[in-house]
């Protein structure tokens, strides 16, 4: 069997894989780099982003700014030299993307645009109009094709990282085409899998986020950090979790209840609509036990009125806002309000990676929404993820890229076998067994249970409970049985095997939240409302055991700002 | 729920492995009013049968996945509604000239050849370092290209050229809207290198001007649009290369 090697593999094709790439094909001229990726690239999952990428761009803004409003809406919870790397760096790599001709929107002397979001203390996102992820990721896609070192491989499936004398020397993965199950070996490999959002069941997230890097490196003995942060986005259509961008809101939208109230005064009178999301998603929780919310028949909402914008700024700034309403609720947002609730948008943790995207394992780094790099701690601030997978994916596709000039790679007889091993336990595992449990009952019992017990609001009870479940869930995942045996475009097998990877991803997300005896960002625990800094200011790092995970704790980097109390 | 309505989806059936050629197969499915067609197929996939394969991600209009025939014409199915077709029986079908892979999964290597065929990319002579800034570019000039960089690749327009049902070669609507769209921009110098492919025989000048690409495109491309540009621009070039034969960027 003759395996394709390569010095860096990407597993994953958005914008932290595709910024990996380049940059790795960049750091020394020669290097052989490969892109994994399950769906073609331009359809990874940043191509939805909407409102926007932040960086400091203005004579009235500066680091220190960025930086602590990111250490702020974080809850003191992100590493602060993470934080600084990144403001820092931000910089260079939008203005990068610029000249890779990403179309930012522009004001009358040519210069980028930047606009207002939540937790931002003066405009700096940059925009695209409000298809910003659509607009970088194209960019950066299409960039990508004038490198003659990346070989892509589009619409392969990574089912496993190969592992050899404790370091990672490659991955299998599955061609969706063909079915066949192939070794690509590799000297570094970079996680760029993005989130994991669809474990639950009203998310922003599309088919395509199951968490499935964050398992691959949970299954060989890396650690997920911070897992127990997962942030909601206060507007969400009902029903479908289609995102409202909050872009809406910095142009200058307002929320609404059912009484005509703009609510947010009692929360955050000092931010209003461009408070933090976390407080905006629990404002609306309040305002919900207060029956202060409108009831349909996808759950309660609020309103969202932008109709004192006009016609002309929505259609100029906030375009897809407007085509979405229309095609997806029938609304017209220039004459009428947006019914909107929380919806699950974001993993803060994920993969535990050190300033430059490396693992504790030799040879694996990560980067983009499946690393937790710690630059958002227990809340992350909105337009500030796009730009994290330029900077992480650049440092992390250097770091690999000079890892693999000094390395060599495995034994490929062995990965060979280590394929064909694959290969046969996915085949008695699918195909071998007559199992009655359907991927879609279990996928369904799964997302209900993490809503129940790790949604907005957390108890001790509500998460053993789910934890229980989750338990019971992996149990019956070994009696799967799915109906398609066969090989060509096998998106059952698919949606099985990522079934496995979200089973993974709850455990150990649940386990964390239930360990975490605080509230903290958008951990909000109703039997522990407190920020405990004494007992808490600190990591947690899930680790895969034959049972429980078992969870370890990590100090948070603190450089220059001592905690406060956050308050808006 | 008294009211139980349902709703009937014909879906194109192709396994390569167990038959020689396309058959089709009948669900009924719930009719709920807030549906798109895609999410009756993942109700089929779900629950009535896992071996239905097709390809979506976003439901949002926007990753350009779920591209299908519908009724006969090609369309988003995240974006196409139930109820515009309730209580009709609904057709889905792969998107037409391209090969079958499986289902309604067709194969779309050809116009990802196509693509970087036209390079894609910002062309210059010289780049400007990163610590020089971004280069300025007024709203106007964005204006020029912007349309042209909305194209999400979801295929419909080649599902709907006539000229590239029967000529394969053609470089195709939504590629030469994007080899146009950075010939547009102010930032690029690189028309010299994309004009070889997109004003050859098998790019602008194989359309006929149908127009059909503009009709079904779901984000207003307006792919003709961009083809007509670079007709008129090419012809006028080639005047101008005659008069100015060391050529120089207009
Ligand atoms: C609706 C929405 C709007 C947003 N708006 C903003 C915004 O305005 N500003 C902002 O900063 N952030 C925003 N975010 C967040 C931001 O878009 C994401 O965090 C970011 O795009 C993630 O990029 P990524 O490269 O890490 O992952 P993705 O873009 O999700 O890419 C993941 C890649 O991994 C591949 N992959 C996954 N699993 C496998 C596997 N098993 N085998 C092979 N390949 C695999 C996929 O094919 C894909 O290529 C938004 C998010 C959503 C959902
Ligand atoms: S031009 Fe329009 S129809 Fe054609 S691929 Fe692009 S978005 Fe789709
Ligand atoms: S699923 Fe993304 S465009 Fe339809």
């Amino acid at each position: 069997m003759n395996i394709p090697m390569h010095d860096v593999l990407l597993v994953g094709g958005g914008g932290a894989g595709l910024r990996a790439a380049i940059a790795a094909s960049e750091t020394y001229r020669g290097a052989d780099i490969g892109v994994v990726s399950k769906v073609y690239p331009m359809r990874s999952h940043t191509v939805s982003a909407e409102g926007g990428t932040a960086a400091v761009m203005r004579e009235d803004d500066n680091l220190d700014l960025h930086a602590y409003d990111t250490i702020k809406g974080s809850d003191f919870l992100c590493d602060q030299d993470v934080v600084e790397a990144f403001v820092k760096e931000a910089v260079d790599e939008v203005i990068q993307l610029e000249h890779w001709g990403c179309p930012w929107s522009r004001d009358e002397d040519g210069r980028v645009s930047v606009r207002a979001f939540g937790g931002m203390s003066v405009k700096r996102t940059l925009y695209a109009a409000d298809k910003t992820g659509f607009h970088m990721l194209h960019a950066l896609f299409q960039t990508s094709l004038k490198y003659d070192a990346i070989t892509r491989y589009d619409e392969w499936f990574v089912t496993s990282l190969l592992v050899e004398d404790g370091r990672v020397c490659g991955v299998t993965a599955l061609n969706i085409r063909s079915g066949n199950i192939h070794a690509i070996g590799a000297k570094s490999v970079i996680i760029c899998t993005g989130g994991a959002g669809k474990i639950f069941p009203f998310t922003t997230n599309a088919a395509i986020k199951n968490g499935d890097g964050m398992a691959l490196a949970y299954r060989i003995g890396c650690p997920l950090k911070d897992l127990e942060f997962v942030q909601y986005h206060p507007t969400g259509l009902p029903g479908t979790g289609i995102l409202m961008t909050e872009a809406s809101r910095g142009e200058g939208g307002h929320l609404v209840n059912s009484q005509g109230e703009r609510y947010l005064s009692e929360y955050v009178p000092g931010k209003m609509e461009l408070g933090p999301r976390d407080i905006l998603s629990r404002s609306f929780i309040h305002e919900e036990r207060k029956d202060n919310v409108f009831k349909g028949p996808d759950g309660s909402y609020v309103h969202l009125d932008l109709r004192h914008l006009g016609e002309k700024i929505i259609d100029e700034r906030l375009p897809f806002v407007r085509e979405l309403t229309r095609n997806y609720v029938g609304i017209d947002p220039v004459y009428e309000p947006i019914p909107v609730r929380p919806v699950v948008h974001y993993c803060m943790g994920g993969v535990h990676t050190d300033i430059n995207g490396a693992t504790p394992i030799p040879g694996l780094y990560a980067a983009g929404e499946a690393a937790c790099v710690s630059l958002n701690g227990a809340n992350r601030l909105g337009s500030n993820s796009l730009t994290e997978c330029l900077v992480f994916g650049a440092r992390a596709g250097q770091v690999a890229a000079q890892h693999a000039a000094d390395t060599d790679f495995a034994d490929s007889a062995s990965m060979a076998r280590m394929a064909q091993d694959e290969q046969k336990r996915i085949e008695t595992q699918f195909f071998g067994t007559n199992g009655k449990e359907r991927v879609a009952n279990i996928r369904d019992d799964l997302r209900k249970t993490m809503e129940e017990g790790a949604g907005i609001f957390r108890t001790e009870d509500a998460l053993k409970t789910t934890c229980d479940t989750i338990r019971t869930l992996k149990e019956r995942y070994k009696n799967i049985g799915i109906d398609d045996h066969s090989r060509v475009f096998n998106t059952d097998l698919v949606n099985a095997l990522e079934l496995g990877y979200m089973l993974d991803v709850a455990e150990g997300l649940a386990h964390s939240a239930l360990l975490r005896r605080e509230s903290r960002g958008s951990h909000a625990r109703s039997d522990y409302e407190e920020r405990d800094d004494e007992n808490f200011l600190k990591h947690s790092l899930a680790y895969q055991t034959d049972g429980d995970p078992r969870i370890e704790y990590l100090p948070v980097t603190l450089t220059r700002w001592e905690p406060e109390e956050r308050t808006y | 729920m008294s009211d139980h309505k349902t709703i009937k989806i014909t879906v194109l059936r192709y396994r390569p492995e167990e038959e020689d050629a396309p058959t089709e197969q009948t669900y009924e499915v719930e009719f709920r009013d807030d549906w798109v067609v895609l999410d009756a197929l993942n109700h089929i996939k779900d629950h009535i049968d896992g071996t239905l394969s097709f390809r979506w991600s976003c439901r949002m209009g926007v990753c350009g996945s779920c591209g299908m025939m519908v009724n006969g014409e090609p369309k988003l199915t995240c974006a196409a509604m139930l109820r515009d077709y309730y209580p009709k029986e609904v057709r889905v079908e792969p998107l037409v000239n391209f090969p079958i892979v499986r289902d309604l999964v067709t194969d779309m290597t050809d116009f990802m050849d196509k693509l970087k065929a036209v390079k894609p990319w910002i062309i210059r002579e010289e780049e400007k370092p990163v610590s020089e800034g971004e280069y300025r570019q007024t709203p106007d000039q964005l204006k020029d290209y912007k349309q042209f960089s909305q194209c999400i690749n979801c295929m419909l327009c080649y599902a709907a050229c006539p000229v590239y049902g029967l000529e394969h070669d053609f470089v195709g609507p939504a590629a030469i809207a994007l080899g146009h769209r950075y010939n547009l921009d102010s930032r690029d110098e690189g028309i010299q290198q994309r004009q070889h492919v997109i004003a050859s025989k098998e790019g602008i000048w194989e359309c006929t001007y149908v127009g059909e690409c503009s009709v079904v495109c779901p984000k207003h491309v307006d792919p003709a649009e961009a083809i007509q540009q670079t007709k008129v621009a090419t012809t006028t070039n080639r005047f101008k290369s005659l008069v100015m034969p060391w050529g120089n960027k207009t």
